[in-house]
């Protein structure tokens, strides 16, 4: 039942995802990014992460690509003029992805060396599990990430208004 | 605890509520817009729709009727796959948030337990969050597709607007998450048995109800639309059945928060129940319908009362005040809640 469901999810972040890249027109790519987001969502759920899941679909699809699609609106961006690609892009650029995409499956094989990945394994992912792991075990990356977003935000009032 | 055997029944109750569900909620749309125009008729002097059966009880049916029939017209130069998108993704959005909300307890039909409800998800609370952050996506791709200057400010207007309001509506009920444990909403709504949320969250309520005002772009808050100087807003380009589909989202997402406040706030299904087995397992659900009502009541009793607000006060209201109380609501009700536990 959980299997083929995630086969069909799964392929469909992957079109989502080359949508994004192959899209001319700025908002397509947005709107396919935020399929990504949600098809993603799914795979969640089918692992039984409810809670990541709807936060994914909360704070990505529903606050992050929001400001993307209100920004596009706001420049009112129609259709990409295709460039001329850099040849910095032309040459480096499949070696690079290769080089990444090698890296992920170094890191991945590493990590389930011998254990079969299984969708729908139970584990907790409830709200209490993740916030009890989020503020006893990690709660010094978690103050630092939030520190960190808040001197972003302070950058990001300063370069937007010169005179306070 | 389900098992296989009993797959096709769960499947066929749950199929069975959500037709209930919609059949109902498509029905009360339709008459919570008939109970709008009555009440501000009232509040106005006025008669309201009188000419379509008695007090004008036929008049929904016929506008229903109208809808349908008018001609579909897309102007030219509109983003054609979006335009035709927007509306149902208001629509379907709008719908989806109130299958986690609980009507009432459960009947037992032949050993089974079903309860009122479509789905009890243990993040419920979370999901009708999630699904009302992405609603705002119909309104601003409507303004952005329509390739028109009125509709695209109003979809501006209305995307800054949710994304300033979500926040406050969001921690206004941290609280209530916090007194009860839980994020299902069936939980949530047990756990005020004896004692209604209200009276814990006075301040959480009114900040509930006031961004939930702003995200349903009501009067006060109703500037994405507003006629005085954005003709429709974002759906000014829209015509017979897509426009339908926003007018009937708007009020799915009103009847939506009149739902979620009755559940986090005041008691949800509870109430007095007594009487023979039948008039308790109604009663519930009449309780329940009582205070929607009640809040549905109040909303169109404001929209006939409060002018509306301009943008850059909506603007500082949000972020300037409602925010920072929201906030020190939530650091309140944890610091009461640790007093307590220790």
């Amino acid at each position: 039942m959980i299997a083929p469901l995630f086969y069909i999810f799964a392929g469909l972040a992957i079109v989502a995802g080359l949508s994004v890249v192959l899209q001319r027109t700025p908002v397509y790519s947005a709107l396919s990014l935020i399929l990504v987001l949600c098809t993603l969502a799914v795979i969640y759920l089918l692992l039984g992460a409810e809670f990541l899941a709807v936060v994914q679909v909360i704070v990505y699809a529903g606050a992050i690509m929001v400001l993307f699609v209100f920004v596009i609106m706001l420049l009112n961006a129609r259709q990409e003029a295709p460039t001329d690609r850099s040849r910095f892009a032309r040459r480096l650029g499949l070696p690079l992805l290769a080089l990444f995409l090698a890296e992920i499956l170094f890191v991945v094989l590493d990590y389930f060396s011998g254990a079969v990945f299984a969708p729908g394994q139970a584990f907790d992912a409830g709200p209490h599990a993740v916030g009890s792991l989020l503020f006893r075990n990690y709660v010094l990356p978690f103050e630092v990430t939030s520190i960190l977003i808040l001197v972003a935000v302070m950058g990001a009032v300063v370069l937007a208004k010169k005179q306070l | 605890m389900a098992t296989l055997s009993d797959l096709p029944l769960l499947v066929l109750a749950t199929l069975a509520k959500v037709v209930v569900v919609l059949v109902v909620l498509l029905t009360a749309i339709a008459y919570i817009v008939w109970m709008e125009r009555k009440v501000v008729a009232r509040i106005q002097s006025r008669w309201g729709p009188y000419l379509v059966g008695p007090h004008g009880l036929l008049q929904p049916v016929a506008d229903g009727l109208k809808f349908l029939f008018k001609e579909d017209i897309v102007p030219d130069k509109v983003d054609r796959p979006i335009f035709w998108l927007a509306p149902f993704l208001a629509f379907t959005l709008a719908f989806l948030s109130i299958s986690v909300i609980p009507f009432g307890e459960s009947v037992t039909i032949a050993g089974h337990t079903i309860p009122f409800q479509i789905t009890d998800l243990n993040v419920g609370l979370l999901f009708v969050l999630a699904v009302t952050s992405l609603g705002v996506y119909g309104v601003a791709l409507a303004g952005w597709s329509s390739n028109s200057k009125f509709p695209l400010f109003g979809g501006l207007r209305s995307s800054a607007q949710l994304i300033s309001y979500e926040l406050s509506l969001g921690l206004a009920v941290v609280g209530v998450v916090m007194i009860a444990g839980s994020l299902s909403l069936r939980e949530i709504v047990e756990q005020q048995r004896g004692l209604w949320n209200i009276v814990k969250q006075p301040i959480g309520f009114l900040l509930y109800f006031t961004a939930a005002i702003a995200e349903t772009n009501r009067t006060p808050f109703d500037l994405p639309e507003a006629e005085s100087e954005l003709v429709g807003g974002y759906h000014t380009e829209y015509s017979s059945f897509k426009f339908a589909m926003f007018f009937m989202a708007e009020y799915a997402n009103m009847v939506t928060v009149s739902c979620l406040a009755t559940s986090l706030f005041f008691g949800g299904w509870l109430g007095p129940v007594f009487g023979p087995p039948l008039l308790r397992a109604i009663l519930p659900v009449l309780w329940f319908a009582l205070k929607v009502l009640a809040f549905l009541f109040v909303y169109i009793w404001i929209r006939g009362t409060l002018p509306r607000f301009r943008y850059d006060q909506l603007m500082s209201f949000g972020w300037r005040f409602m925010l920072p109380v929201a906030l020190l609501n939530v650091l309140g009700t944890s610091l009461i809640l640790a007093w307590r536990s220790v």
